[in-house]
């Protein structure tokens, strides 16, 4: 704290403060914003050491890493932010390749006018969640763009984790005979975010299912140690993550309508506008794909995790209608559950 | 009571099932047409065939709002933005029709036409007040449950004097285009009539209410029964159905008692005639010329016409040659009898409006029942 007296004279005003092009000019506003805003929110023993990029502990296992980019509109919603999304999704990215997330490097393109109460609120959320899932933010860089070349805020997140021993999952291991389990109630998060649009309040808040399940996946890890698949299905919905596994190694899937988790909400919600719930955006899901005696060990793990209280068996993996997902629906019919080419469209009539 | 849950019961499902097996007559085919490409995209997202005996069979009608749209009035919407600089505001499928040349909507707005997609018509008027240096032009189409918010839209604009606004309107009738289908339908063997019955659209008789199916009831001695969208509906209705044709009977029931009266929504069908008239004739996409069949603005509301206010002219456009949709919109053919279906027209790629929209028979085959061949 003396140290930042000795160099800023004024400190920020984060209440009032805009994001100007001087924050972006590398200089001493620079070093005043990434200190005082975002390194005081994720401050760790390798970020404080200030270097341009971060040294980083030798590690036992097998590297991963996995990036993503966050463009979200709007920025804050029901159950999370741009901020919480940024560090949940990358935590997730890591943790589906069957490792553990260690560290987070974060870029963050802000717009000139951006208000700084807001970064501030951002990156607050983001130490929040990476607290959660116990990683470290460990280095970042920050550009400011001209007014009317951005969105606000883009941020992108690289995720480092290590390998849990003996763990191999891909998105081609799928097998006849494996059961498919989700961790929790589908569409959330899409719904939460429809529902922000103006003239579309559903009478009740649906908020987005946002969080990090690395936890969640190092149970599956330790009782399952024979694991297939691991993802987590975010834009495009379930259908569209077993569609892509389905494809991937070439295997059918068979899904049970009446063991689908959605929320009663989500479900009118989507109702109201004709989409389906299964291709509805989620944030903090898990699909776990096992052999079938591992169904059991699996579903209690996921359940005994946080975010998977309504964890469920939901399908099985078969050798026919090979690259497609079918559905027995709760009438009892069977229909396909196709991959879509582009979004959901909601109904006009 | 919980609408969605209570009428997806499987329990009752199977029973209603069941009934329908045991009375249907094993002797004798039944034919119903669900008019409203919501039905159709019930049957095929649950698999209600699946619990249809095989003498039951369901044909699709030609009640899909984005299917029957004609090309020239898409060419139309396109010319506003491409060539008059307009915004214009459409419903998400209309982008994505095929028009002349096989351009859409969504392709001209990829190449830099402001067109923008909204959920109602209020979000053009919103549109239209917060540019007032730009034209804002509405693409109006649908059925009879599309039209009300139109005329509400055109009511607020007259009424606050909007002077950037209009209104490009295709709205057409479903008592119209029942008329055809069943004035043009074709015979089967034996002579035997090509439907033994309808089921009737649910949201639109929402509006006109069931009163307006009883001249078809009687005219055609066909049995009509009005439909909610959830599957416990539609087996339902299925039901009343085989028990009016084994009873000889041809009247108007209503299934969807929980939203349909007879007289309909009073306040909708006395705005509508006020905003709107009755065009002579119209060309529907796979139908041909229809009588009677579609709206234009009242001369009230000249004013908001996107037609004059433009100089639009609408051309007679011919569909690909290969396309079958104007035979599936009768009826007369099934998705699968199409060459193109599924080949050269899928829904990333489609010739003809029905592979387009969410409503259309052929859209529904291909994401839902394309593997059961």
């Amino acid at each position: 704290m003396s140290e930042e007296r000795r160099y800023f004279s004024i400190p920020i005003d984060v209440k009032h403060g805009i994001i100007d092009l001087t924050h972006g000019s590398g200089g001493r506003a620079t070093a005043q914003l990434i200190g005082q805003v975002f390194g005081r929110a994720f401050s760790n023993p390798i970020l404080d050491e200030g270097h341009d990029g971060a040294f980083l502990p030798k590690i036992d296992g097998d590297p991963v890493v996995s990036c993503d980019a966050h463009v979200i509109r709007p920025l804050f919603f029901p159950g999370g932010d741009i901020g919480s999304l940024a560090i949940a999704g990358t935590v997730n990215d890591v943790a589906v390749c069957g490792a553990k997330p260690k560290y987070i490097a974060a870029c963050f393109i802000l717009e000139e006018g951006f208000p700084i109460q807001d970064v501030e609120r951002i990156v607050n959320s983001m130490a929040r969640t990476a607290r959660e899932a116990g990683v470290m933010i460990v280095t970042g860089d920050t550009k400011v763009v001209e007014k009317g070349h951005g969105d606000g805020i883009y941020i992108t997140t690289t995720g480092f984790g290590e390998r849990y021993p003996g763990i191999r999952v891909s998105g081609r291991n799928a097998r006849p005979g494996d059961k498919i389990l989700i961790s929790g109630t589908m569409g959330d998060h899409g719904m939460a975010i429809m529902s922000l649009r103006e003239g579309l309040s559903f009478g009740t808040t649906i908020e987005s299912d946002s969080a990090p399940l690395n936890d969640m996946v190092e149970a599956v890890v330790k009782a399952c140690p024979n694991v297939h698949v691991l993802r987590d299905p975010t834009r495009g919905g379930l259908a569209t993550t077993l569609n892509e596994i389905a494809y991937q190694s070439n295997v059918g899937i068979m899904l049970e309508e009446s063991a689908i988790p959605v929320r009663p909400d989500v479900a009118q919600a989507c109702e109201f506008l004709g989409l389906d719930p299964l291709y509805v955006a989620n944030e903090g899901k898990l699909i776990v794909i096992v052999p079938e005696d591992e169904a059991e060990a699996a579903l209690a793990a996921m359940k005994s995790a946080p975010h998977g209280e309504n964890a469920a068996i939901v399908g099985t993996v078969t050798d026919t209608d090979k690259g497609y997902v079918q559905m027995t629906t709760l009438m009892g019919g069977v229909r396909m559950v196709d991959w879509l080419n582009a979004d959901q469209l909601p109904r006009i009539c | 009571m919980k609408y969605v849950t209570e009428y997806r019961n499987s329990e009752q499902a199977r029973g209603i099932a069941r009934e329908i097996a045991a009375a249907a007559d094993p002797a004798r085919e039944y034919r119903f047409m669900e008019f409203c490409g919501g039905h159709t995209h019930v049957l095929a997202r649950w698999g209600l065939t699946d619990l249809l005996p095989k003498n039951v069979r369901m044909i699709h009608g030609p009640g899909c709002p984005v299917c029957v749209l004609p090309i020239g009035r898409i060419d139309m919407a396109m010319e506003v933005a491409q060539k008059h600089g307009a915004i214009l505001c459409t419903y998400a499928d209309t982008l994505r029709v095929p028009a002349s040349g096989g351009k859409s909507l969504f392709k001209a707005k990829a190449e830099g036409a402001d067109i923008r997609m909204v959920y109602s018509p209020m979000d053009a008027v919103k549109l239209a007040r917060e540019n007032p240096d730009r034209e804002v032009v509405f693409f109006a189409i649908g059925f009879e449950t599309t039209t009300p918010p139109t005329a509400v839209a055109l009511d607020v604009a007259k009424k606050t004097g909007l002077k950037n606004f209009s209104v490009l309107c295709s709205h057409v009738l479903t008592p119209a285009a029942m008329e055809h289908i069943l004035l043009t339908a074709p015979r089967r063997e034996g002579d035997a009539p090509f439907l033994d019955g309808l089921v009737g659209p649910a949201h639109v008789s929402v509006v006109i209410g069931s009163e307006p199916y009883a001249q078809f009831a009687r005219k055609w001695k066909m049995p009509v029964v009005i439909c909610g969208f959830e599957p416990l509906d539609m087996l339902y209705t299925i039901l009343m159905l085989v028990r009016q044709v084994n009873e000889g009977r041809h009247e108007v029931e209503n299934e969807f008692t929980r939203a349909v009266t007879p007289e309909g929504n009073r306040i909708a069908i006395d705005l509508m005639a006020r905003v709107f008239r009755l065009r002579d004739t119209f060309a529907w996409r796979g139908l041909g010329s229809v009588p009677h069949s579609a709206l234009a603005l009242a001369p009230e509301y000249a004013g908001f016409d996107a037609e004059a206010r433009f100089g639009l002219i609408e051309h007679v456009v011919p569909d690909n040659k290969a396309c079958q949709c104007g035979a599936i919109l009768r009826g007369e053919k099934e998705p699968f009898e199409c060459k193109a279906f599924g080949k050269a027209c899928t829904p990333a790629r489609p010739i003809g409006a029905c592979m387009v929209s969410s409503e259309g028979a052929c859209a529904a085959y291909y994401s839902y029942g394309r593997l059961r061949k």
